[in-house]
This record gives C-alpha cells, structure tokens and sequence, in this order.
C-alpha cells in the first residue's frame, strides 16, 4: 500500500507544478479523464517492474533537471536538405515564424489548440483514446499525464498520398524547459504520410504520438534525437492499424542523459504489417530505454522490431520488447531482434524480450546479443590497409545496418547514415 | 626484400612456444614455398608477419626492404606492402565488398602519399580484374564474403591482392577448400602477378598447389624451425614420402 501511496504522491506533485491546461468540449472530457486514470494510478518508481531497469525519478520530478544547450556550428539541420513541410516548436512551443504555413494537398493540419477548441473534430476518436487503450495490461502514467497536460501539438489528418514529409523540429533554448506535446495523426483509407521528428526538444521533454492507420493507409516515421548530452525525454508512440496498412518507424538517439521510447502498437485489422526499428548511440553519460508492445489481434498480420545499441565509456542501452499475440490471431509473423555493441568494458545493456502467444499457428522469433567488435573482422580490414579507426567505424555501421535498412526512403535512410558516420567521426575527434 | 632472422614468437595468452629461431629471405621476383605438417608454425609466421595480435615476439626481427614489420601495425604493414591471403577469409556482415575494397585501395595510397581514385577509375579497374577472376558484379556487391563459397572466398582473396598491388603477398593456405578448377583459377590469378618486384610466400601443406604456382625455393618447416630447404624437387618427394622421412633425417 506505502507503494501505491508513494507513486499517487507522486503524481500529486508533479501536478502540483504544472498549471493545467484551460479547455472546453471534448478536450475538456478527454483532459479530465486521463487526470482521473493518473490520479488513480500515480506516476511510475523504480521498484515497478516496468520501470526495473531505467530509473524514472528524473522523469516524473516536479521540476525538470537542467539541461545545458548544445550548439555546434557547424552542423547542418538534420532533414535540412529534404523537402518538407516544417512545424517548429522552441522548447515545446510551436513556433509560427519559424514554421512554414500549416498547408498541403492531401493532408490537414491544425495546431492542438485549434482542434480542441471545435466542437466537432475527428481528433476526438484519436486524443487520449490509443493512450488510454494503450493503458493494458501494462500501465504508462506519463503518456497519461501526457494526455492530461500537454500544452501544445498538432493534429494531422492525411487524406491521400500526402505531397512531401512533415517535419517536426524540435529546438532547445532554455535550460530549464519543460516540454510536453501531444500530437494526432490520423490516416485515411488509402492515404499516405512521412513524419519527420528532429531535435533535441527541452530539458525534459514528454512527448506522445498516437496515430490511426485506416485500412491500406501507410504512415512512416523517421526520427533523430538531439545530441544536447543532459537532456531528458521520455516519448511515447501509440498506433493502431487497418487491415492491409503499413506502419514504419525508425529512431536514432545520439546521447541524452536519458531518453525511455515507447511504443505501442495494436495490430487490429487483418494482413497489416508493423515495423519498428531504433539506433542509439551512447558514450559516456547515456541511459537509452527502447520498450516496445505490438499486439496483434487479427489474422495474418506482421510486425518486426530491430533495434541496435552502440555503447562506450559507461553509457547503458535497454530493451524490453514484446510481442502478444492473442487467441485468434493466426498466421501472425512476429520478429524481434535486440542487439548492442559494447565498445568497452564499462558500458551496459539489459534486455527483455518477451513473447506471449495463445494462437497456435503463428510463427514468431526473437533474439538478442550483447557484444564486442569482431577482433577477427577488425584484423581482415586492417590487414588491407584500413586504419583501426576507420575499421571500427565500418564495423559499427555494418552492426545498426539491419536497423538502418528499416528506412524505406534511399535519401532519407542517407541522411540519417550520414549523420551516423558524423557522431563517430567526432569520436575521433 | 623480406628477411627474417631467428624469429622466436610465443602465444601472448598461454607460455607455448611457436616459432623457435626462424630464417628465412625472400627475395623480390622469387616464389618461396614453406611446407610443413599441421602445427609446425606456419600459419603462426603469417599472422606473425601481417600483425595480428595474441602473438609475442620474444626475440629475432623481420624487416621489408630493411623496415622493420614487427614495430608495425597492421594497417601500416599493408600500407608497406605487405598482403596476407587468409586460410579462411572472414565474413563481414554489412559491409559491401566494393566499399570494403574501395576504402583499402584509397587508404594505402593515401598512406603512401597517392592521390585517391576516384569512383569512375576504381570502378574500371575492379571489374576488369573481377573479370580475369571470373567474379560476377552481384558478388562484388554483397557483403564482404557473406554466403560466399569457399572457392569464391579464395578468389575474393586474390582479388584484393590484385586490386592492393603488394610487394610481399603471404598465402597462407590457400588451396585448401578448393576443386581443382577453382584451384587452377586461383593460381592463374597469382601467377598473374608475378613480377621481377614482388615477392611470394606460399604456405601449403601439399604439393598440388605447387603443380600450378612454381615455387623456386622450397622450405620444409617444422616444430617452428625451417629444418630444409631446397628446391622444387623437394615439395615433389613429400607428396612422395610424407614428412616422416625428412623429420628423421634431420632428427
């Protein structure tokens, strides 16, 4: 009981520093009802087996840890030479200036407040509703008070094949910001959308992302994450796909003191087909947490998850991975790998991959490896005059390649290796 | 050009001996063979020669074209022309052959003060290569020899060399795992590049290999030491007699 106690103290607390967000109408139903779930659950501790190996206490603190900015000048905006529809938030705040105007064939965008303050929106069926049925049979309390709190975002409804990617960028000015966005995607029978995510967003950043995959609709997500090294964020990306729908997400975290993804993805119509993929790279300060739920609950569907770690001098990844595969679903095809490339002695990497089937005729794999660089492939490539320092870099690109191949755009899976072969450069540096 | 002398080399892990005072000069433009039975060190000498680690050289030095190759690390030694085919070539997966040969080429002329190739020039150069070595544009697309046969192995090695231009090329086993067609293709590669500059150490443990790269010189080695050395006729008699004779008489 002391326990329940302690995590609905908790949440009080954090509450207590927030000032809840004024709405009315639906938002205002969907608002009230995630306080009520978080009041009723409180916010996660470290002796939550969910929370085992990541501590959360950063996370769910009423005041966010400070976090220095990070500027190098001579980086190039990531996605910066992609044509895009850019929306940009400054510390959780959507910034208009900055951010190209909210229009484009095939697709309907609004900033959240906007949506909330209709009467009538589509965005009712999607805003807190994946959270909430995201919610079972493990809870996540900050996607909850997510829901309940978020001061900004933007819904986007695509309704064809959508003209070029959105970009969400996400910039870092203060050192003590505070961000929590909520966005809603939703997308049509038929239609198509890229969403980009880039940069380091706040501080703290709590981010949640739920996305409606109608019947034969495609979404892609593509996402890098900051490389400010003392920020936090913990994200949260619920899905729920059509029969014949194609959903494909890919992350690359390059440092952050401590970053926890999830995802949460319901495999609701038959013959869909989920990939979700991740590549962190940590050295020294870096706590990266990947936690992953696909459900799949019609027949014939296909999800796979890769994630890949490249981990020094201290740095620690986590995995926690399932796939559920409930009665009925038959002929699902599930696949799990998790891997991490430990570079040294002092780096660390815990992983949980879990199935749990009640179908019989599915075929579902998992595996996971912790490792160090091939001593024998190193010794093949120096032996033919490559450097030890090249050598190790080409041996780190071929470990998160399998992750890399999840992009299914050429010049945006380009981007993302060159800014890959960028961080390892700077390695050297 | 290479020149050994008395090479004492143990394992850096265990307190075992392997090489006990070997000598051995190869001279460019010549073909030395060193045969011997299963662990008398001669794939230990290659390693040894090419830089690999878990090795300790206790005592005795090899230097090329009087550099001293010890002191080297392995990129360094290949830079100096140094060129180690493997007995089994290594699967690396993810990285493409093309880019994996195209990083070697660049990184040893870059070393050695060259000018880079560009895409276009390497291009060329590989699939004319490629071509002698009956190796097809999909394998050099794959990854570094992944699902490669063993015989497509051994050309890959081949083609490296080729591609690398070494002044020292060291075949450590390179007939094992071949049929005789893929041998004769194999051999016809490193005949190829026999020239009045580079040199050539054939480690084998038959003679058949011999039937198609002719040695000049032939050294038996043996519990780390080079016990004989002659001429071709020598790898001939122990196709003939095996070891045991030669190993009595030197006993």
């Amino acid at each position: 009981m002391a326990l329940a106690q302690a995590k609905i103290d908790a949440a009080e607390a954090r509450l207590a520093a927030l000032s809840l967000p004024e709405s009315t109408g639906w938002a205002q139903t969907a608002r009230a009802d995630a306080l009520a779930r978080l009041r009723a659950m409180g916010l996660p501790g470290r002796r939550d087996e969910y929370w085992k190996y990541t501590d959360p206490s950063s996370l769910t603190a009423p005041e966010a840890p400070r976090a220095a900015l990070f500027s190098d000048p001579s980086d190039a905006p990531v996605f910066g030479e992609i044509d895009r529809l850019k929306i940009v938030f400054v510390d959780g705040i959507f910034d208009a200036e900055a951010s190209d105007p909210l229009e484009m064939a095939g697709i309907e965008i609004e900033r959240l407040d906007a949506a909330m303050q209709a009467d009538i929106h589509w965005a009712k069926d999607v805003y807190g509703v994946l959270e909430a049925r995201g919610q079972s049979p493990v809870e996540r309390p900050l996607a909850t008070l997510n829901t309940a709190c978020a001061t900004d975002g933007v819904v986007i409804r695509a309704t064809a094949r959508a003209e070029k990617p959105v970009n969400l960028i996400y910039l870092h000015k203060s050192e003590s910001s505070d961000a929590i966005l909520h966005h809603v995607v939703k997308i049509e029978s038929g239609a198509e959308l890229t969403v980009l995510e880039n940069g380091p967003a706040a501080a703290r950043f709590n981010k949640v992302m739920e996305v409606e995959v109608a019947d034969g609709g495609a979404f892609h997500h593509i996402r890098t994450q900051g490389r400010d090294h003392e920020r936090r964020a913990v994200t949260h990306l619920f899905a729920r796909l059509g029969a014949e729908s194609l959903f494909k997400s890919f992350t690359m975290t390059a440092n952050g003191v401590m970053t926890r993804n999830e995802a949460v993805i319901e495999m609701a119509g038959d013959d869909a087909s989920a990939h979700i993929a991740g590549a962190a790279l940590g050295d020294g300060e870096f706590h990266h947490d990947d936690t992953v739920f696909i459900t799949h609950d019609a027949l014939n569907c296909e999800s796979r998850q890769v994630f890949k770690k490249v981990l020094r001098n201290g740095a620690t990844g986590v995995f926690q991975g399932k796939i559920l595969v409930k009665a009925g679903a038959q002929k699902t095809d599930g696949y799990q790998i998790s891997q991490s490339l430990l570079l040294d002695d002092d780096s660390q990497f815990y992983a949980k991959p879990e199935l749990e089937i009640y179908a019989d005729d599915v075929a579902c794999s998992h595996g996971s490896t912790t490792g160090a660089i091939d001593e024998d492939a190193l010794f093949y490539l120096r032996s033919r005059g490559v450097p030890l320092a090249r050598a190790q870099d080409m041996l780190v690109l071929a470990f998160l390649a399998e992750a890399i191949e999840e992009i299914a755009d050429e010049t945006i899976a380009d981007e993302i290796l060159a800014r890959l072969r960028g961080w390892l450069d700077r390695r050297h540096g | 050009m290479l020149e050994i002398k008395n090479l004492h080399v143990k394992l850096e892990e265990e307190d075992k001996q392997i090489l006990k005072g070997v000598n051995l000069t190869v001279e460019a433009g010549r073909v030395h063979a060193i045969m011997g039975p299963n662990g008398s060190g001669k794939s230990t000498l290659s390693y040894v020669l090419s830089g690999r680690d878990g090795y300790e050289v206790t005592e005795g030095a090899a230097t090329l074209n009087g550099e001293d190759l010890l002191g080297m690390e392995p990129e360094a030694r290949a830079a100096a022309g140094v060129f180690l085919a493997f007995q089994y070539p290594v699967e690396i997966p993810g990285v493409g052959n093309m880019t994996f040969l195209r990083t070697a080429v660049n990184a040893q002329r870059k070393a050695r003060g060259q000018e880079e190739l560009s895409a276009g020039d390497f291009l060329k150069l590989v699939r004319e290569k490629a071509k002698d070595l009956k190796i097809d544009a999909e394998m050099l697309k794959r990854p570094v020899n992944v699902g490669f046969s063993g015989g497509e192995k051994k050309r890959n090695e081949i083609l490296q060399m080729a591609m690398l231009e070494p002044k020292l090329c060291i075949l450590d086993e390179t007939d094992s795992g071949l049929d005789v067609d893929a041998m004769k293709l194999v051999a016809d590669g490193v005949n190829a590049l026999r020239d009045a500059n580079r040199g050539f150490l054939v480690i084998t443990h038959y003679q058949r290999l011999l039937n198609h790269i002719k040695p000049d010189v032939v050294h038996i080695m043996a519990d780390g030491r080079i016990i004989k050395t002659g001429g071709p006729e020598l790898a001939l008699e122990v196709e003939k007699n095996g070891y045991a004779d030669i190993l009595a008489e030197v006993a």
